[in-house]
């Protein structure tokens, strides 16, 4: 199959590689660049496993292609959190038992980052409607809700 | 929102059990540093596809494999032909051969293809995309058969026959107490229905997948999304080799839900990479997980109570029958939790329940959290509230006179000696859920309803199950646990390391546990059943007090005092506070323990772990220890009348929900919804009530929108876009509440809540939806379109 080069920066790194035309965004970062933190729940846009951030904008990643990526840039969960220093959007998660079998974390936190970078107050039903994208089926989302509420309660005071 | 009840101000006060904690594998999730089994790759690594039966009824001609295996980057085709053991049984690790207990099917289809989406070929290639390309140059030839698609119509004379059998019936228990017929004959009122629950699928966020390589001592080594590592006896068996060539790893799982109880990928990878020689990886996509995965079984539930006026239940009258699809798998087992807990939590005089499992040419069904307790629970929680309609009695006060307690017997005879708390989490559920709401519009009704539900914990006792977990104490002081459980996301390790946090005296940061892999933990059996608290929680707990023994043992003799009198926390060794204090240290060991390690501070007395751990290992004392838990083992039942004892103990909870329903749409919102369980002790009350809230929502989606549709054995519903799981905006926030009777079987009095926690959600919502609209249901799921039906809408 043909192949076309793309560029595209991850978490700050401009990474290279040969895709396909039918190669997604998903794809290139599992595959290519073992960028492992974004997960693959369903590869059809239905779950948000695979959320990221694409030129400031959240994506599934399943459903952009890898060409359409190209020359752009991409943030992933380990874009905006280390160990050292995470967000608080991950200590929340962490502290409020937000994570369960932890697969939809990735996806959920990077959600909730957008939601809070438009909305830094939301409140739990605008929470619940930002979140509405990411299915979660361990938690019942209660204690999600709770994380993103908590951080969403710092940044009021 | 958490309300925790303490019922036992005497007992023991903990250091670290009864905490709640952030899990200990939280932070790696929260990172993106967890690899799950797909986060993972070999060199040379091949990829795997399946192809799928497209029928669901036919009779298998021929397959031709060879354009598929002349095309480019193609490694192997495999057919039933090629598995050396392509029939074979499933079997979980159990100690004791159970006849009966043993569930039938094929690795990859022969002769006669029992549902849509059987495998019937394994192809390994270079890329997915060449893989797929095979897979539609496999040529395959049918005869499509008439098939069977309803349980009933399956146990007819003249039936399809699913099989090779000369029945579709797969098994059949019964339970007899009294007299039916007198029972009736006694009651002042009969009630008669029948209700039905749909197929449902586990929906776990992570696909099945692994990957398999053969590894330089030629072990076939499978890293797989599991819950049962000792699946590698049942691979070893289709393989042919023998059980200690195979070695099963079971990285964290994305979910389990008892979606992956029975082998997935396994076989199918290990066949491959024995073939190829070179690693081989396989990912279900999501269409695959839902159309070729055991999913819950239907049932069909026939159920005729009598009842005296004043509420007291007389008689009870079941017949149940689960739709098990095309092959048996489990649900011999998941009959059997059915037959068991088919009268729930109460008090009847007289009981008949028959219950049959049938074949059909319906994707197979096998364990699904809560395992054969749920289908029942809302066939005798509906009937009790429409039996309290009938009667005029509040549905808390018809429950209250029947309710069983401590020390009464179940209906198959069995007297419950463990903690029995149902109507306590009643009382406390309603009483959390306050007068009903106004409602917002006139178009609105709210209505109340709750649900009661008992599920065991650990598994039959006539599998005579067992536990194994190694404990060791480094000499830094950090602590390792090695348990092979597998982790599915409940905190299966979490919790092993609060156990041996508390024993130990160590924080919960510093203890490793090292999980899931048959060549390096050892075997803890399944995590199912929710079974892992309750039996490796014990086998930890029991591996932990032997190295704290020899730890106080040997600071006994330091200081020269007893160890009764030493106490260990915070990775010190204390003297106790009492009328006599030794200011000698003049042990046996003085003259290694020098006095750096007795400080006084605040006139507290300790020794430091860290040094009485070096000083164990100078004396050359063991620091480790591998404990064995074995559940209490029992014979068989008499399937014939279903007395004796099939479980140890059970968890027992109420969900009350107050919903607003929107009589012009037919849309539910649910406005509270509380859970309330008696856990015995929590280790985690974070983790508890994370468990509690997951399962009410998981157990609501059966409830109110979950439906694997089929038509004539076609799933209809294949991805997330059609097969509605609830979201954040259909979840409400849980109340949780804690009832702690502390009289569990398990670490320090602790019940199981994995499973038991979803086991009320679905007569709950529909108890309160009913309450709203003064309309009663029959069948699962009771969504919007169902509601405009019942009020005549559409």
């Amino acid at each position: 199959m043909k192949t076309y080069p793309v560029k595209i920066k991850v978490n700050g790194k401009w990474k290279e590689a040969a895709v396909t035309a039918r190669d997604t965004l998903l794809d290139v970062l599992r595959k290519k660049w073992l960028a492992y933190e974004v997960k693959n729940g369903c590869s059809e846009g239905d779950c948000g496993a695979c959320t990221v951030n694409l030129n400031g904008k959240t994506v599934n990643a399943c459903l952009v292609l890898a060409l359409q990526a190209n020359g752009k840039e991409v943030t992933t969960l380990k874009g905006i959190g280390t160990e050292q220093n995470p967000h608080p959007i991950q200590k929340a998660f962490v502290e409020k038992g937000g994570i369960q079998c932890g697969f939809c974390s990735p996806g959920m936190i990077m959600s909730s980052k957008a939601l809070l970078d438009k909305n830094p107050v939301a409140s739990r039903s605008e929470i619940r409607e930002g979140l509405s994208g990411n299915l979660c089926r361990c938690t019942g989302y209660h204690k999600i809700v709770d994380a993103v509420e908590h951080v969403a309660k710092n940044n009021q005071s | 929102m958490f309300e925790k009840i303490i019922e036992n101000q005497d007992k023991p006060k903990y250091n670290v059990i009864g905490k709640p904690k952030p899990r200990h594998d939280a932070w790696e999730k929260a990172l993106g540093k967890t690899r799950y089994a797909d986060d993972f790759t070999q060199p040379g690594m091949l990829y795997a596809k399946v192809l799928r039966s497209e029928y669901a009824a036919a009779n298998l001609i021929s397959i031709d494999t060879g354009e598929a295996e002349k095309l480019p980057g193609v490694e192997a085709v495999l057919t039933a032909k090629d598995v050396p053991k392509n029939e074979t049984v499933t079997k979980f690790g159990q100690t004791h051969e159970v006849g009966g207990f043993e569930g039938f099917y094929r690795v990859l289809a022969d002769k006669k293809i029992r549902f849509k989406g059987e495998a019937v070929a394994l192809v390994a290639a270079e890329t997915p995309a060449i893989a797929e390309q095979a897979l539609k140059l496999i040529k395959v030839e049918y005869e499509p058969t008439e098939g069977v698609y309803d349980p009933i119509e399956a146990l007819k004379p003249d039936a399809y026959l699913v099989g090779e059998k000369e029945t579709n019936l797969i098994c059949s228990y019964k339970v007899i107490k009294g007299d039916i017929e007198k029972g009736f004959e006694e009651s002042d009122l009969i009630v008669e229905n029948t209700y039905k629950t749909q197929m449902v699928d586990h929906a776990y966020l992570e696909p099945e997948s692994g990957v398999a390589w053969i590894d330089e001592s030629g072990i076939i080594v499978i890293r797989a999304s599991t819950q049962v590592i000792e699946h590698f006896r049942g691979i070893a068996d289709v393989l042919n080799i023998p059980s200690n060539k195979v070695r099963v790893i079971a990285p964290m799982v994305g979910g389990g839900f008892g979606g992956k109880e029975d082998i997935t990928v396994e076989t199918f990878i290990a066949l491959l990479a024995m073939k190829t020689e070179r690693p081989v990886s396989l990912t279900f996509t999501r269409e695959e997980s839902i159309l070729a995965h055991g999913k819950r079984h239907p049932y069909v539930m026939q159920y005729k109570v009598g009842v005296k006026n004043d509420g007291k239940l007389v008689a009870l009258e079941a017949k149940l029958i689960s739709d098990a699809g095309g092959y048996i798998y489990l649900s011999p087992w998941i009959l059997m939790y059915s037959t068991v807990t088919a009268a729930g939590p109460y008090d009847y005089t007289h009981v008949k329940v028959d219950t049959h499992s049938v074949l059909t040419n319906n994707t197979f069904a096998s364990a699904n959290r809560g395992f054969g307790g749920v289908q029942p629970c809302f066939a005798y929680e509906s009937m009790l509230d429409e039996v309290a309609e009938r009667l005029g009695m509040s549905p808390l006060e018809l429950r209250k006179k029947n309710y069983l307690h401590t020390g009464d017997a179940l209906v198959t005879g069995r007297v419950l000696e463990h903690a029995v708390e149902t109507e306590q989490t009643a009382e406390k559920a309603l009483a959390a859920l306050g007068e009903p709401s106004k409602p917002k519009s006139s178009s609105h009704k709210v209505g109340q309803g709750f649900a009661s539900g008992m599920l065991s914990y650990g598994r039959m006792c006539f599998l005579h199950d067992t536990s194994r977990s190694y404990v060791s104490i480094e000499l830094d002081g950090s602590v390792i646990v090695r348990c092979g459980v597998q982790d599915i996301g409940c905190g299966q390790c979490s919790s092993l390391a609060q156990i041996a946090a508390e024993v130990l005296g160590v924080p919960m940061e510093e203890i490793t546990v090292y999980f899931g892999d048959t060549a390096l933990t050892p075997l803890a059996g399944t995590t199912t059943a929710t079974r892992q608290l309750y039996m490796s929680g014990n086998a930890t707990l029991k591996a932990a007090r032997a190295i704290r023994d020899t730890i106080l043992k040997k600071s006994g003799e330091i200081l020269g005092i007893t160890p009764e009198r030493l106490e260990l926390r915070d990775k010190r060794i204390y003297i106790k506070k009492g009328p006599q204090c030794t200011t000698s240290y003049g042990g046996s060991r003085g003259d290694i323990i020098s006095s750096e390690i007795c400080v006084d501070i605040n006139q507290d007395r300790y020794l430091d772990l860290v040094a009485v751990v070096k000083a164990c290992a100078a004396d050359g004392l063991s620091l480790s220890n591998l404990a064995q838990f074995n559940a209490p083992a029992r014979e068989l039942v008499d399937f014939t009348t279903g007395q004796g004892q099939v479980f140890t103990d059970f968890t027992y909870g109420t969900h009350a929900l107050e919903v607003s329903v929107d009589t012009e749409t037919g849309d539910v919102e649910i406005l509270k919804y509380i859970s309330c369980y008696d856990v015995g002790q929590a280790i985690n009350p974070l983790s508890a009530e994370g468990q509690m809230e997951g399962g009410a929502i998981y157990g609501l989606g059966q409830g109110m929108c979950e439906d694997v549709i089929l038509e004539k054995g076609i799933t209809k519903t294949p991805t997330f876009a059609e097969y509605l799981i609830p979201t954040s905006m259909d979840a409400p926030d849980i109340t949780s509440i804690l009832v702690e009777s502390g009289g569990g079987v398990g670490p320090f009095g602790a019940k199981g809540i994995g499973e038991p926690s979803c086991v009320p959600s679905s007569p709950a919502f529909t108890n309160a939806v009913s309450n709203a609209i003064g309309v009663r249901f029959y069948d699962l799921p009771v969504t919007a379109e169902k509601i405009m039906r019942a009020l005549g809408k559409i």
